[in-house]
């Protein structure tokens, strides 16, 4: 089995808020991240799939293929947006970098399963190049 | 469902490769110019990665607060412009990297229960790093 990664980055604006909390605890536990006009990043997108090179092209994926995939149900969706406003699963899920990754693991596993004889391995959510959160749909 | 949180921490440490378990032409032999005798230095990025579900309240899997109390405490305040082979850790063992990792894992390990501490991967420089997950 061969891991392909493909990279992407995303710039978009959030803030972590739990409306079934106060002020003073979405404060307490979020600290600055809880600031209501929010914040950004420019993300960094690791999406890896795993498979079997194909016996004709030596490919796992067609890497164009899957930078296009990743171009219409991530970026289109996700690039200059605010996340908490803009962003369907965002409108009850927090923003947190955990929940973009399982996120982005919904948006790609069933295309890339359906789209060839490869899955979807992990997907890398890099917040900023000194944090980062993995799923690996377990 | 579980998921993996990993933060980025920097110490900048001085070490030297040597055991008195050889005669010092085989320290040399062996470590190379990481035994010449005054020591040499990096600049160490450490990688702690937590394993576990994503709690829906913060939609995090641990507070980066918390995380960050804990390892700035038992690791960068320990590590941070010291001596590494001054450091009781290292004592009877030799400073590698792959011993590092092994005691920042064990540093850690208790202190986030009962957060899992999935593994830790220390990059000694920019080509060489090395990882512990336990056991």
């Amino acid at each position: 089995m061969i891991l392909l990664t493909r990279r992407a980055t995303f710039s978009a604006s959030h803030y972590y808020w739990n409306p079934a909390w106060s002020q003073q605890q979405n404060e307490a536990v979020f600290g600055r991240c809880a600031n209501r006009n929010g914040h950004g990043h420019n993300y960094t997108l690791e999406v890896t799939v795993a498979g079997s090179p194909d016996p004709i092209t030596g490919f796992v994926v067609d890497l164009k293929w899957l930078k296009d995939l990743i171009e219409r149900e991530v970026m289109e969706a996700y690039d200059h947006r605010h996340l908490n406003l803009e962003v369907p699963e965002f409108l009850t899920a927090i923003p947190t970098t955990e929940n973009i990754a399982v996120a982005i693991w919904n948006r790609l596993q069933a295309p890339v399963a359906a789209a060839a004889g490869a899955k979807l391995a992990s997907i890398r959510v890099y917040e900023t190049t000194d944090i980062f959160a993995e799923y690996r749909g377990e | 469902m579980k998921a993996y949180f990993t933060r980025a921490y920097s110490i900048s440490a001085s070490h030297r490769l040597h055991t008195s378990a050889l005669t010092p032409d085989q320290n040399r032999i062996t470590f190379g110019k990481c035994n010449n005798p005054h020591g040499h230095g990096h600049n160490y990025r450490i990688e702690v990665t937590v394993a576990g579900p994503i709690d829906p309240s913060t939609g995090m899997v641990i507070n980066m607060a918390t995380l960050d109390a804990i390892v700035q405490k038992l690791v960068v305040q320990r590590f941070d412009h010291t001596n590494l082979n001054l450091d009781p850790l290292f004592l009877n063992q030799v400073s590698t990297t792959e011993n590092l990792c092994r005691a920042v894992y064990e540093l850690l390990a208790n202190a986030l229960q009962p957060a899992h501490l999935e593994k830790i991967r220390i990059e000694e420089t920019e080509n060489n790093f090395f990882e512990f997950a336990g056991a």
